[in-house]
This record gives C-alpha cells, structure tokens and sequence, in this order.
C-alpha cells in the first residue's frame, strides 16, 4: 500500500471541487472493496475523497411514488428499510445473500454496484489483466476461470459484476442519480454497467469524476411475486456462480409482465428484454420458464472451468421464476 | 476420589485462558511491543521458477524510513551445512533458505525483506523493488504424472510393508472394487497470520515472540543457522492463533527478522499477509489408487492401496498416508505402495491429521462402493471385517472401542432408518442421503518434562515449553495438576511456550495430553513425594504415622488420612512445619516400554446427513453424528470443541477446501479468505459428538489417547458417501463442488 492524502467531504459540492484539483483521487464511502485493493496494490490512489458524510443518507419516498435510497445509506439499513421490505423485497432478498453482516454494515448504496470484480488474476499484480493494467493480456482466458462469465464477454476479457444488490436493482429497473462538473443525470441501471469489450479496466459508465447520488426505484417492486435466488460454493460469504432476479405481474397463472436479471455470468446484470416479453401473455408453467431460460442464455459460452455455469443458470432461471409464481416452495 | 471438591479430571472445565484470548490480554507473536522496534516485509517471487537476474532497490532504498533491503546479494554469510537447516519436523533434503541466492524454486518464494522504522513505510517500499527474472519451465501438477512417482528414501513414519499376496486374494475375491480418489492440495489458513517479533537486547541477547507450535524448534534453528548459544536466544509463544501444523517447521518470518535484527542491531518484527500464507507447506494433493477384494458375504481377501503424493524438488516430505488400509480392516493380503512426484511448489507440510485424513478418505469411499457392490449395509460390512488386532504389526491394540463407536454412533443418528438405495430418500426437489465412515488416528506418547512449585500460600505453579495452539492445553494442564495434588482449580497456574520452561516435544500428532499431561501428573506427584517425606517426621498432629502416599489422599486443598477421613492437615501446614519456603519438582517422563507390545490409536464413526438439490448439485450438511473412542476423556468440554473443530474442518475438506494451482502460472491463486472457501456458520447445522467409553492403561498412566486429530478423519468421507447415497452419483475428487455432481 503506497502512502496517501486524505479529504473529507461535507458537501457533495466540495467533494466534486476537490477531484477538480486532484483528478487522479479516489472517492471512499464504506471502503469495503476499495481498501482490500489497496492493499494488495491493485488501486494505488494518492489521494482520497471520503464522501461518507456528505449528506445523501436518507431512504425517502418520491414523487412518483417511487423510492430514493441516499448513496450513502448502508446496505443493511436499507435491506432493512420497512418500505423496502414491504414493497421491494427483492432487492432486501438480493442485498442480505451478498457479503457478510459485517460488510452490509459498512458498504453503501452508491458503493455496491461499484464494486470491482473478484477474478483471482485481477488481484494478483503478479498475473496479467487487462483489467488492472489494459493491454497485459488476461489470464483467465486460458487460465482457472470456473467463476468466471459466459455471457457478453471479450478476448479481453472474462470476469463476471460481484454485486447481489446490482441484480435485483437491474431486475427493478432503478436509476442512479449522479451528479458531476456538467451537472446532474439518470443513469438507467441495465445501462450502469458495461460489457468489456476491448475496454474491460471501465466497468461503468460513470464517469470519474461524478459522484452517485442516490438509486431510484420505480413505483412497481414486484413486491407479491419475485426471489432472488443465488447458488455459491457456500451458504454465506461467497459470490454468486449464478444468481437470479426474478419478477412476476400475474393475473391468475398468466404472466403480464416479468423481470429476469442474472447475476455471475458477465461482466454486469444480465438483462434481455426480448426474453421477459417472451413471458407475457404466457401462463406460468415450468415449460414456459425453461424456454425464457434458454433465450436469456442464447450465445453463452464457457472457458473450461466454467462450462457448468450455462446449465446450472438455465435450471436457477426456471427455479427463481417458479419461486416467483409461488409455485415452489424457497429452501 | 469421586466425592472430593478436586476432582477435575474427566469434567468440563472452561478455558482458564478464556477471559484473556476474548478480553485482548493474550498476546500473540505479532503484539509484543519493543523500543524502537523495526517493520519488515517480504517481498516474493512472481514466478515458480527460474532465475532472478535483477533486483532493483533503489527506490525502495530511497523511501525515508527503510533501513535496509536485505536480498541473496547482500545477506551476511550463514551456516553453511543443511543440516543447520533442519528443524525437528524437517523431512530428508535440503531445506529450502531465505534469501540464498537468485534460484527461484517455487512461486511467492522470499526474495527481499525491506525494513523500515514503520510497517507503512515498509509495506510500500516493498512495493517498489523492481525484479528481473530468467523465467524456466515449471512443472506444478501431479496429474498425468504417475509415471515418474519414485520410492522415497527414507518414510516419516512407517514404511508401507505389504503382507500376504494381494494378487492372490484379488483372485480368490468374488467380488471386486477399483477406483482412483484424489483431493488437492489444501492450507492450513490459521486465523493468525505468521509471525515474528525479534527483540534485541543491549547485550545481544535475542528474545523472540514466535508464532511456533515448539518453542525449542525455533530456537534450535535460530541457534544452527545463525551460530548463536542458546543462553543468546529465548524463545517465547504463549498463545497461537491457530496453527494446525503450519507452525511445525519455523517458517521463513523468523529467519528474516532474526537475520535482519542481527544485521541491522535493531528489534525487528515480521508479519506474512494472508497471501503469503499460502507460500510453505500445505497438505499435499494426492491421487491413490484402491482395490479392494471380499468374499461375496463380504470377507475381505485383498486391500491394495497405492498413494501418489506431491513433494517439492528439495525435500521428500512423507506422511502415514496407506498405512491406515493395513491395520483398520481384518485382511490377509495387503499391498500398499507411497510415493512421490516432484512440482516446483514449496515442501507440503503436516496439517490436521497428516495422512490419515487423506489416506482413510479413501479407504472408506473404496469401503463403501464395495457395500453397495456387495449389496450389504456399509456398517455390517465393516463389523464383517472387524479386528482386535493390528494384523500390520501383529499386536494386540491397547484398547478399541471402535464397535461401540459404530453402534452408539448409528443408534444416535437412526443410522437404521436409512433405505440403503441411493437416491431413494427425498422430499420434493431435496434428495437426502446417508454416510458413514470409520477414522483412526495414532497415539503417542513423547518424552517431555514439567517443573511443579508448590508455595507457602498453597498456590502451585507448573511450567513446561510445550504449546497452546487453542486446544486447551493451558486447561488440562491444570486440571491435570489440580486434581493430582488436590488443590482448587484457582490455585493452580500453568505457563507454556518459553525456552526457559523444561523441555516439551512439538504440540503435534494428538500427544500432548498424553506426553506433557502425563509429566504434569509426574511432577505433581514429585511433590507429593517430598511432602511425604516431611510427614514422616511429623511427631504429633493428624498425619503422624503416615508412611507411604497410599495412606493419605490429595483432596478439597488437604492430605486426608484414608483410615480416618476427620484426620488431615493443608499442604502449606506441613509445609510450615518443615521448615519448607518452596517445595519443588521437576521429572521428565517417557513412554513406558510395555508400549512397544501394542498397538495404540484412537478410532471414530462418523454418521452424516446431507441434503442435496437435485438441480444444482448444492449440499447441506445437515447431521453428522461424530462417536469417538479416544480413551480417558479429561476435559469433555474443550474436548468436545476439538472435535467440532475437526468435523467442521472434515466437511471444508468435502466440499469447499481447494487451494487452486494455477498452471500456466505454477501460483496458487485462490489465496485469501474470500476465495479459498472453509465452511461458514451457516454452513453448519446439527454436530453432535459422542465420548465412548474406553478405558486403556497402556498408553500412559493417565489414560488419554489425544483428540486433535481424530475429529476430522473419516468425516469427509462420510459426506463424500452420503453424496453418493442421495445421488446415485460417485464423486471421487474432492471438494465435491456443485458442478461435479451436475
């Protein structure tokens, strides 16, 4: 870990003044990932920004009847939140299977989908990433890649968006709020993150030197029929080999509209629209699901270690759906 | 003694270091402070092999604060002969040494230590050291490598001896059974990382705070390899963080801040990070092939059991790995076979049950696959091969409980209820299973020797420099003293984990409750000799008379006359009238040698439930019913946490433990906490741990056979059978990751 200056925001206005100076300045809300980073030299800030203090903590209704979560609200307050609990509880379901009580804690709203990923090589500054150092190569590729994407991946690269909570907010079509040098802007979640491409060290479209603000939730949680369904190497602390975000409106055993979304299987929230409208007007039937599965995992491809993934997403698709519609029981 | 306030051995007792390890006020190796105490931190190697061609330290150097880079090109001169090298649990080699020169022989091998006068400054400087490597081809897996498996020299413990005509029995079998089972290589990962705190005296004497599993095994390395007395050098580990074996051998920490202490002539601490940790030994991968041959009632006429076991290409590290297959079972023909084949990776190292953990996993699944071909109960057709004797060594056990274990054990855990077709039990979408497996794990008794010192104010303090890596020695110890000389629990303190302390063997394979216990018993009983012989000269009072120790009785904090119970005086009262300030005792204990003419292990059952998703392959391990006969129980509440311990260990080793190679770079990449999996709260579900019964005067006068092993072998095979018995589906490579069973 290299030596470092440090900052301390009040106001989100100071914050963004003191990036302006100091460009190359990381902002630190909770510090879960950030800190484990630096110290295995794979961030090497020379300046930090704390923005735990501005004042963007609070979980407040909208006008559209919507929910604002504060990017500074922690994720186990707002898994915990009442409102979110009654009318979102897919996304309490997704934040409480990710980390540990200990990290929901300390990470934040804004924090979360901001996570980097957990690919061993993109940890170890001994090994090749395009990620960590563009142009180094990636060495999952022909490497040890059973975590690692099937989905929307690159030459470049194969790692896979860590965040539970990411999932279920792209399920739900939220929108990050952001706010920067040129002013404030909605970032529609399904569009928050990217794809590697030939650019896998940029994983969202935030832009540097903007700070989020607050995530939106839209009127509509889903809150009667939806699961969040994760499959892991074990029952806590361990990320996703595949999660699930699944959302149903039913009227009787038919499906009007439905919300998948994938975790663990690319580089972000695995989302297709053409797949949920696939559903609609569709009674709920496993038939039914598995024919969703196979269009949402249409063009998946595995590395070696992680062909399994295809066939275990495809039957946690059915499954999380099934739990949606209340058909299964959740064990 | 059964009706006295002192009679502590065989009931439970809390931890007498527990308020210190929760409250903070038990210092670990890392914690000890020192004036002007100095930071080191390693700097390792980014590839497996090959040749450092250049190190760059100029900007580290030039970092205010860093005192030194120390690297193979500026080292001091050191002990020349490996021998210097070789620490009490070193295997045959040449022991790998820091800083020796630019040969890198296996990846985050040590090849700077930067210190500087804070860990910040340290750390980062560490950062900066530019290395240059001539990179060669590095061979790091033992698969497709059979072929080139060689016999080593020289085995740990004892060679693999074959009996009979395994090929004979084979033919006569009616009923066969082959397979191959593996597992990979696996970390100790205790929770407290390596380390050690070098403290310099003005006089040049070294205290060193290290995190060791011997005390005396530090020193002795300190002393061979850097040419120092031993009255130079004191050794100090009063608590461990958890070691498991890995403190066994000094690892390469204490070298580096001894070797910078003395160069630099300051105090110097060194701390590996959780990376580092997966630098040294570990459990080796292996691949073992079984066959097995029985009668078709299930009579066994052949048992061949052959392991291939990673070692590095400088020490042959061995293990009692295929032993186990020729004493568990009765059998006439047995062939075994153990051999190697070098990776360019560190030396493996003893981890919680070395070999019998790996070795019987085996044995038990390849046991297992026979029931089901012979269609025959898997416990029935371990009681058909039962023995009272070790036919490997021809001698009688001392005692084996074992069939008790089997049928407590499975009434317990309604082992009867099991439907024994594979995936016939389940509910819904869950499919259910049942597993069983037998363990083993050796007993011993080393020589050690303990100090009591009895005080006016009736206070008695033992010492001996043997270990506490948070089995409870601290505890039994105590109680052990306690109740030898009928003293209160409270008058009682035990110190370990000091060069200063008598000598003790390395807290390792399950002895120390035998080997340390029974010279605590011994010392006691020292003093209960030289009080004794101050009653003798008692002319008047209630103990006038008294002769020999069997007319009194050490009770309630008093010597009590047996003949008249109202008769008895307090141990500071002779005392007293002896004239006495101290009355002391010091005896060195060994291995009786009746010993010789038994056989001696510990045994278990282990019954396991597991849930299985029929979908996703994802297990839950829902029961395991763990039934041990481990001799004389002497304290069955931290006894009963070793074996928790163990079996919880025993299902990371199932289905979750892996440290994962990586090939192409010959590194272990999973290494930390988040990606090498072991098993998580939730993981754990309903533990229950059984004492059997078992009284054996053989092992030691004190009847203990030791439990830090036993808890975990035969756990992983249980589950890997259980798997089995829900699936329909035979896992033979462990972890049994979900996408093995898709």
């Amino acid at each position: 870990m290299n030596s470092f200056t440090y900052f301390r925001a009040h106001e989100v206005a100071a914050a963004l003044t003191e990036k302006a100076t100091a460009p190359q300045a990381k902002f630190i809300a909770g510090g879960t990932n950030l800190t484990d980073l630096m110290k295995v030299n794979v961030e090497q800030p020379h300046h930090l920004i704390d923005i735990r203090r501005l004042p963007l903590n609070k979980i407040e209704e909208t006008e559209e009847n919507g929910l604002r979560l504060g990017a500074l609200v922690t994720n186990a307050d707002t898994a915990y939140h009442p409102l979110v609990e009654s009318r979102y509880p897919l996304l309490a379901k997704a934040i409480l299977a990710g980390a540990s009580a200990q990290l929901r804690n300390m990470a934040t709203n804004g924090g979360n989908p901001l996570q980097r990923t957990r690919c061993y090589y993109f940890y170890d500054t001994a090994t090749a990433c395009n990620k960590r150092e563009p142009g180094s190569g990636c060495s999952a590729l022909n490497g040890y890649n059973r975590i690692h994407a099937i989905l929307g991946t690159s030459e470049h690269c194969i790692a896979v968006h860590p965040s539970d909570m990411a999932v279920a907010l792209t399920a739900l079509d939220a929108k990050v709020n952001v706010t920067g040098p040129q002013g404030e802007r909605v970032i529609p979640f399904p569009e928050f993150h990217r794809l590697p491409g030939d650019t896998p060290n940029i994983d969202t479209n935030l832009s540097p030197d903007e700070i989020i603000t607050a995530i939106d939730l839209p009127t509509k949680g889903f809150a009667e029929n939806n699961a969040y369904l994760k499959l892991r190497d074990r029952t806590s602390y361990a990320f996703a080999l595949v999660s699930v975000a699944a959302a149903l409106e039913l009227e009787g055993n038919i499906i009007k509209e439905a919300r998948i979304a994938l975790g663990g299987v690319a580089h972000k929230p695995w989302r297709k629209p053409e797949a949920e409208a696939q559903l609609v007007g569709k009674e709920a039937n496993p038939e039914n699901f598995a024919q969703v599965a196979e269009t949402l995992l249409a063009g998946a491809q595995g590395f070696g270690h992680n062909n399994f993934k295809i066939e275990l997403a495809k039957r946690a698709i059915v499954r999380a759906l099934l739990q949606a519609a209340k058909m299964e029981e959740i064990s | 003694m059964s009706n006295t306030t002192t009679n502590y051995i065989g009931k439970p007792a809390s931890r007498v270091d527990g308020r210190a390890k929760v409250t903070g006020e038990a210092k670990y190796a890392a914690e000890f402070p020192a004036p002007g105490l100095t930071y080191g931190v390693v700097v390792s190697s980014a590839v497996a092999k090959g040749t450092i061609t250049k190190i760059d330290t100029a900007a580290a150097l030039s970092l205010p604060g860093v005192l030194q880079v120390f690297t193979h090109q500026n080292r001091p001169g050191l002990a020349w002969f490996d021998k210097k090298y070789q620490d009490e649990d070193a295997p045959p080699g040449t022991p790998f040494r820091p800083l020796y020169d630019e040969k890198i022989l296996f990846s985050q091998q040590p090849i700077a230590l930067v210190v500087a006068d804070n860990f910040e400054v340290a750390r980062y400087a560490a950062s900066l050291v530019e290395i240059t490597y001539e990179t060669e081809p590095h061979i790091t897996s033992i698969k497709n490598r059979l072929h080139e498996a060689y016999t080593p020299k020289e085995y740990k413990s004892a060679e693999p001896s074959p009996r009979g005509d395994a090929e004979k029995g084979l033919a006569q079998a009616e009923i066969t059974h082959e397979a191959e089972y593996s597992h990979p290589s696996e970390h100790h990962n205790p929770m407290e990382m390596h380390a050690s705190t070098v403290v310099l005296a003005e006089d040049g004497t070294l205290t060193v705070y290290d995190k060791t599993q011997g005390v005396q095994n530090s020193q002795n390395y300190i002393t061979q390899v850097f040419g120092l007395a031993k009255e130079q050098v004191q050794v100090i580990s009063p608590f461990v963080g958890g070691a498991f074996g890995s403190g066994l051998r000094p690892q390469y920490q204490l070298f580096l801040a001894v070797m910078a202490a003395l160069e630099l002539k300051r105090s110097v601490r060194v701390v590996l990070t959780r990376q580092q940790m997966f630098s040294f030994g570990h459990r080796p991968a292996t691949i073992q092939h079984l066959v097995l041959g029985s009668t078709s009632q299930g009579a066994l006429t052949a048992v061949v059991h052959e392991g291939f076991a990673e070692t590095s290409r400088f020490e042959d590290y061995t293990e009692n790995l295929v032993n186990w297959s020729a004493m568990l079972y009765k059998c006439d023909n047995v062939q075994l076979a153990h051999k190697l084949i070098q990776m360019d990776a560190y030396t493996p190292l003893d981890m919680r049950a070395p070999g019998g953990v790996t070795g019987l996993y085996a044995l038990e699944c390849a046991m297992d696959e026979l029931a089901y071909k012979l269609d025959k109960d898997p416990l029935e057709l371990r009681l058909t091969n039962y023995t009272n004797i070790d036919l490997s060594k021809d001698n009688p056990f001392s005692s084996k409980e074992l069939k008790a274990c089997y049928q407590q054990g499975a009434e317990k855990f309604g082992w009867a209820k099991r439907n024994p077709q594979p995936r016939s039990m389940r509910e819904g979408k869950t499919l259910i299973g049942y597993g069983l497996a037998t363990g083993a794990w050796e007993v011993n008794q080393q020589k050690s020797s303990a100090k009591a010192v009895l005080s006016p104010d009736g206070q008695l303090k033992v010492t001996s420099a043997t270990a506490d890596i948070g089995t409870g020695t601290y505890t039994i110890m105590t109680q052990i003293a306690a109740e030898t000389l009928g003293l209160p629990l409270a008058n009682v303190t035990f110190k370990l984990g000091d060069t200063a302390l008598p000598q003790a063997p390395l807290q390792g394979g399950s002895w120390t409750a035998a080997s340390v216990g029974s010279a605590v018993k011994a010392a006691c009983e020292g003093i209960q000799e030289k009080l004794l012989a101050h009653i003798r000269n008692l002319k008047e009072g209630p103990l006038a008379g008294v002769q020999k120790l069997e007319e009194v009785l050490f009770a309630d904090g008093k010597i009590i006359l047996k003949s008249n119970p109202a008769q008895h005086m307090l141990l500071p009262e002779v005392m007293r009238l002896a004239g006495e300030n101290f009355i002391e005792a010091t005896v060195t204990t060994k291995p009786e040698l009746r010993q010789k003419k038994y056989s001696m292990f510990s045994h278990s059952a282990v019954f396991v439930e597991v849930l299985v998703d029929e979908d996703f392959g994802t297990i839950r391990v829902t029961r395991v019913v763990s039934a041990i006969a481990g001799g004389r129980i002497i304290n069955p509440k931290t006894a009963r946490s070793q074996i928790l311990g163990g079996i919880v260990w025993g299902m990371g080793m199932a289905l979750e433990e892996e440290s994962v190679m990586d090939q192409p770079y010959g590194r272990f990449i999973n290494h930390d906490l988040a990606e090498y999996h072991v098993p998580v709260n939730a993981d754990i579900h309903d533990l229950e741990v059984i004492f059997v019964e078992e009284d054996d005067d053989i092992v030691n006068p004190l009847g203990v056979k030791g439990l830090g092993e036993i808890g975990i072998v035969g756990t992983a095979a249980a589950i890997a059978n259980a798997v089995y018995h829900a699936t329909g589906k035979r896992v033979r490579d462990l972890p049994i990751t979900l996408d093995k069973l898709m």
